[in-house]
């Protein structure tokens, strides 16, 4: 599989190419600042880009910005952003583009090897990966008036391991169910937030992002 | 709270009508003045033979008394508020009240006000009140004429010449007259008393940099006060959290080192150990780095940052923000604090279902809004989130206020000085 990395800390930016390419992954090209990052995106077009939220020159969320208007340019190109903290705001702007194939991890689990590895398999095959994080700031919420507030505690939990990228199978393990009692799940979840039939993939990424933008 | 950042004008606050009145008031005031002026003058050289130290503890704060009143009135008619220039005594007994109270220019100039204003404040407000008074009399003069015997208002202008009930509409011209000149000088004239009264009631220079000075360095050593608490919190912070962690991680992965040969099994729980710790640490970095600095307040400005932190409150929040550019990085941080900290605290007390949040850059100043619907009754007290808050806005020559009546809802008033030109422009701030 091919990678794209953007990391401006030389460290990390090793570690990254040391982890990935010790896990039959291909870096095609790591950048350590911002421009570069869009047109490596674009002429590489790899199978996923992991990108670190904060680049040079401005050290603010450059990293983000690049990997958005890269998907404006690509659309679904696969990208997993990384970053020092996370902020819901952000992890909305990456879905709205629409596609899935995104993921917003800490970057502390990369420390946790097998689940990275995981999450940017899941990112390039087109799913998605959203930090627990970003979820537990969605769980802490009073949100009774919005559409999200009429799932039961069971289904929302199923929904934020769905947000977090788990498959039906790897939900019913964590919840010590059966598949078929998460699939009933999800199609109610499906049902109660009004998303039209359509590839279960799709309408996945589609429950996420209203999940997340329920305000 | 300051004298050197006026707030933009506001206007005379007297009706029209009541203005000929209050000159009328005024002027009358400004007779009854002259008797402060005598007994303050009389009281000083009695000084010598001491009753006079007596009579000036006595007139003293009563001509301070009215001179106070009469800074009210004048605030009024001006739009702008006179602060009390008077020095207060570094220790309390008489007789160091006596010399601060002498040596003061403010007593003086009060003094000096009395005999300004018996003159010039008086001939001022009884002309602007006189031309009021005029016209309505001789527009309603030929009624006066029909209805008091005769003789009794026949002799308009003195004894020139005589008018009867006919003759004596010729008088409503020159009403007419002394109206339009009324409606044109009155205001002005009463104005003019209150900016020579203003002139002499107001502090001086000095006197106004000397409250200055006092303000700045109080709200310095507040600044400095919270701000060494503040890296204090940061230390230990860090020197229970983060550092403490990785004291223990270099210690299991040193253990896993020495173990990795001999017992594999061990030395990977202790690795697993070493990485849990690791992240720990990492977390709490995290929560104390956002405690000082947020990331999103450098990566999308206040209008991201009150975004982002909207998202994360339980309650539904409007956000209204209209800048027209970045404020400077302190102004901004304070700006985003304060908010946190009223939203942290209806989030506490207020039981608040829904809150609103607008930020707006008006006259110079940073014009920030925090309200919610919640139980009201929130109140600025010593210790208070509120309190923390007005102290760090003080900081910036900032100030709050608190409109909070019992029921709700309640609403924070914030404002902080900020030149426009201080404003960064950046090129579109969101990327969604």
């Amino acid at each position: 599989m091919r990678v794209v990395i953007a990391e401006d800390h030389a460290l990390l930016r090793d570690g990254l190419i040391r982890l990935l390419e010790a896990h039959d992954f291909t870096v095609v090209e790591a950048v350590d600042n911002g421009p570069r990052l869009v047109p490596a995106l674009v002429e590489h077009r790899p199978d996923v880009a992991v990108v670190d939220v904060r680049l040079p020159p401005t050290f603010t969320d450059e990293g983000l910005k690049a990997a958005i208007e890269a998907r404006r340019q690509v659309p679904g190109l696969p990208v997993l952003v990384l970053s020092q903290y996370v902020e819901q705001l952000y992890a909305r702007e990456l879905l709205t583009g629409g596609g899935g194939a995104v993921g917003y991890l800490l970057k502390d689990r990369v420390s946790n090897v097998a689940e990275f590895l995981d999450s940017v398999r899941r990112v390039a095959a087109g799913g998605t990966a959203m930090d627990p994080d970003v979820i537990g700031q969605l769980l802490a919420r009073n949100t009774r008036d919005e559409p999200i507030g009429r799932l039961t505690p069971r289904e929302s939990e199923v929904l934020g391991l769905m947000a977090e990228g788990r498959s039906n199978a790897a939900i019913a393990a964590a919840l010590f169910v059966t598949e078929k009692a998460v699939s009933k799940h999800t199609n109610n979840i499906f049902a109660k937030l009004d998303l039209p039939p359509s590839e279960d993939d799709n309408r996945r990424v589609m429950a996420v992002l209203t999940y997340l933008s329920s305000r | 709270m300051t004298i050197t950042q006026q707030a933009p004008k506001a206007p005379m606050r007297f009706p029209r009508l009541a203005q000929p009145f209050i000159a009328l008031g005024m002027a009358i005031l400004a007779e009854l003045g002259i008797a402060f002026f005598v007994l303050n003058v009389v009281s000083v050289p009695l000084i010598a033979v001491w009753v006079g130290i007596p009579m000036l503890l006595v007139f003293v704060p009563c001509t301070r008394w009215f001179a106070n009143c009469h800074r009210v009135l004048y605030a009024g008619i001006t739009g702008t508020v006179i602060p009390k220039p008077y020095k207060k005594p570094p220790m309390p007994g008489i007789l160091m009240w006596l010399r601060t109270t002498l040596t003061d220019p403010a007593t003086w100039r009060d003094i000096a006000w009395l005999l300004v204003n018996a003159v010039v404040g008086f001939t001022l407000t009884l002309l602007s009140a006189v031309l009021f008074l005029a016209s309505v009399f001789y527009l309603i003069y030929p009624f006066l004429v029909w209805v008091t015997p005769d003789g009794v208002f026949t002799e308009p202008f003195g004894g020139i010449f005589t008018v009867n009930v006919a003759t004596s509409f010729l008088m409503i011209p020159f009403g007419l007259f002394a109206f339009l000149i009324w409606l044109g000088a009155g205001e002005r004239l009463l104005k003019g008393a209150a900016y020579v009264g203003r002139s002499l009631l107001g502090p001086t220079e000095s006197a106004q940099l000397a409250i200055r000075v006092r303000e700045l360095a109080d709200s310095r050593a507040e600044t400095v006060d919270t701000q060494a608490a503040e890296l204090r919190r940061i230390e230990r912070d860090l020197h229970d959290g983060a550092q403490a962690r990785l004291a223990a991680l270099s210690m299991n992965l040193g253990m896993a080192e020495e173990m990795v040969n001999r017992d594999p099994a061990q030395a990977a729980a202790l690795l697993t150990e070493a990485r849990e710790s690791a992240s720990t640490a990492l977390s709490e970095l995290r929560d104390l780095v956002r405690g000082i600095h947020p990331p999103v307040l450098a990566d999308r400005g206040l209008e991201g940052a009150v975004k982002a932190l909207a998202m994360s409150l339980p309650f539904k929040v409007d956000v209204t923000i209209e800048l027209p550019g970045r404020p400077p990085a302190p102004v901004e941080s304070a700006a985003y604090f304060a908010v946190a900290e009223a939203f942290a605290n209806a989030l506490k007390h207020s039981a608040a279902t829904t809150a609103w949040v607008q930020i707006t850059h008006e006259h110079e100043r940073l014009h920030i809004l925090v309200g919610d619907d919640g139980v009201g009754g929130a109140k600025v007290r010593p210790g208070g989130g509120l309190y923390g808050i007005e102290r760090r806005l003080a900081a910036f020559d900032g100030t709050l206020t608190v409109a909070s009546p019992t029921g709700g809802p309640t609403t924070v008033i914030m404002e902080l000085p900020c030149e426009s030109s201080s404003l960064k422009i950046t090129p579109s701030s969101g990327t969604a």
